[in-house]
């Protein structure tokens, strides 16, 4: 058999490291290059058990190759800088209260998405989390055009820890009492075991949980803290995947890139009111006529939550037919693999608008035969956040 | 009855004029935790290094490759109902597929035991 060859690295420059690199190291881990960075795929206990353990207890990753930006507003004024951000974004970020977050993406002038991002305001300023692959590009993008209203402060001495799970609070409350108030999606400093870190309640697993951004040279003391407590396992890359994907979230670069638009990717309940035709500050964002005829109009093909019926997963890139035979292609599968806590394969992908209805059958052209799988509402496991 | 390896960590047991095919504890290690098999039909005909068999991981899909030419006798169907056999026993109760040998000569490309040990050290 081929095994999947994961060590590229003597291909690429060297890879850069996490301040929990030494950590992932003694504890086990497995590294792959991911995005430029060396990261734990899995630890001892494997990506089964890891991604299992996260739905019923508590799991730490380590996201630090993800990129933290600050944005503050020349005028010293945050709403200022929020209003600079909405020219990059269809979202309203002015409404975006001091201690809340929201997601948003990045646009172009094609309504194609550039990177989606989480955006807090901080009350003095706005904290921006982004997409490891994408943190160049966002950064170049965003002294670009908000240089006139903004500084543009990349936070390149941060690790960023993210604790999910239904023990995730109670295990974070030991360490931070305050983190019990919180609800999902706020966000802003707290004091972490004595650390200064920014807190958000939120993640990328469908769990209630937390992101933690704390300074590098305090993260491995920190994520050894949380560590500490039996509750908590680590978690690779390879349960946050199959995490996510069983929540019916987006990965950039898969399910979403610049030739998919925020409509296309059925992210429109991310594109608030204010921002739409008739609102108060409609449009003028990139791609804004692309995308706001879209909200109206609908688009010609959509994101979809997809499972496929017998037990053989089917993988991005596979692609999709309307029926056991026809040769005309109509869409292709972004993500797909096995989730754990349904116990079953599940895929994301894109279908014509005409046959994105939950409930619809298609096919997946899979090692020289045809796949049946169903058109399946997302998330494939109900979401925990605690709202 | 003798037990042989192919470079890319598949086990063959050799019974008489009978080959059993499976994959090697050191491939499950480097698999993961394996939800799925795909198994041939009893019946194909294999050709040496034909595709015959799929394993997947949660991570990743692999192809199990027939290390012999031959024609498939009879497959594990136990492997399909539970795929994590090839975690807890990838060196017996694991066992994918049986292939009436074609031709013994192919077997002389192959590792014993030792060979294969220090091919993955």
């Amino acid at each position: 058999m081929m095994l999947a060859r994961d060590d590229q690295s003597s291909l690429q420059s060297p890879l850069k490291r996490t301040p929990l690199h030494a950590l992932h190291g003694s504890s086990g881990g497995k590294m792959v290059p991911f995005a430029g960075y060396d990261m734990p795929v899995q630890f001892s206990t494997g990506v089964l058990t890891e991604h299992l353990h996260t739905r019923s207890s508590a799991g730490l990753f380590d996201v630090s190759h993800m990129g933290q930006i600050a944005l503050h507003a020349k005028s010293g004024k945050v709403e200022d800088a929020a209003l600079a951000l909405e020219r990059l974004v269809p979202q309203d970020i002015l409404a975006v209260a001091p201690g809340r977050q929201r997601y948003a993406q990045f646009t172009n002038a094609a309504g194609g998405i550039l990177d989606d991002l989480m955006v807090a305001n901080f009350g003095s300023h706005l904290f921006l989390v982004v997409n490891a692959a994408c943190k160049a590009e966002d950064e170049a993008h965003l002294r670009a055009n908000l240089q006139d209203a903004c500084v543009i402060e990349p936070l390149q001495n941060r690790a960023l820890i993210a604790l999910q799970g239904p023990k995730a609070c109670s295990v974070l409350a030991e360490l931070c009492a305050d983190v019990a108030a919180m609800r999902f999606m706020d966000a802003g400093p707290r004091r972490v075991a004595g650390i200064e870190c920014f807190v958000s309640r939120s993640g990328y697993t469908g769990e209630d949980g937390f992101e933690i951004s704390v300074p590098a040279e305090q993260a491995e003391t920190l994520a050894k803290a949380l560590l500490g407590n039996s509750d908590v396992l680590p978690i690779g890359l390879g349960a946050r995947d199959s995490l996510r994907l069983e929540a019916g979230l987006c990965l950039y670069g898969h399910d979403i890139d610049v030739t998919t638009t925020p409509v296309e990717g059925a992210l429109e309940w991310s594109i608030q009111k204010s921002r739409r035709r008739g609102g108060a500050r409609a449009g003028s964002f990139p791609g804004a006529d692309k995308i706001l005829a879209q909200l109206e109009n609908g688009a010609p093909r959509r994101r979809v939550g997809l499972r496929p019926e017998g037990r053989a997963p089917v993988r991005e890139g596979a692609p999709l037919f309307a029926d056991s035979a026809s040769s005309e292609q109509i869409g292709a599968v972004t993500s797909g693999g096995f989730g754990p806590s349904i116990n079953a394969p599940v895929a994301m992908g894109y279908l014509p608008s005409s046959q994105a209805a939950p409930g619809g059958l298609v096919f997946a052209e899979l090692r020289g035969g045809r796949l049946p799988l169903r058109v399946a509402a997302t998330p494939f496991v109900p979401n925990t956040y605690k709202r | 009855m003798t037990t042989l390896f192919t470079s890319d960590h598949e086990w063959l047991r050799i019974e008489g004029d009978v080959a059993t095919i499976g994959v090697t504890d050191y491939a499950q290690s480097q698999l993961g935790d394996v939800v799925f098999v795909e198994l041939p039909k009893v019946g194909r005909s294999l050709k040496k290094a034909e595709a015959a068999a799929v394993v997947e991981s949660v991570k990743a899909a692999s192809d199990v490759y027939a290390p012999i030419s031959g024609e498939v006798m009879e497959v594990n169907d136990a492997l399909m109902a539970e795929p994590a056999l090839v975690n807890s026993d990838a060196a017996g109760k694991a066992w994918f597929f049986k292939l009436k040998i074609a031709d013994r000569s192919e077997l002389g490309g192959l590792m014993d035991e030792a060979a294969y040990t220090k091919h993955t050290a």
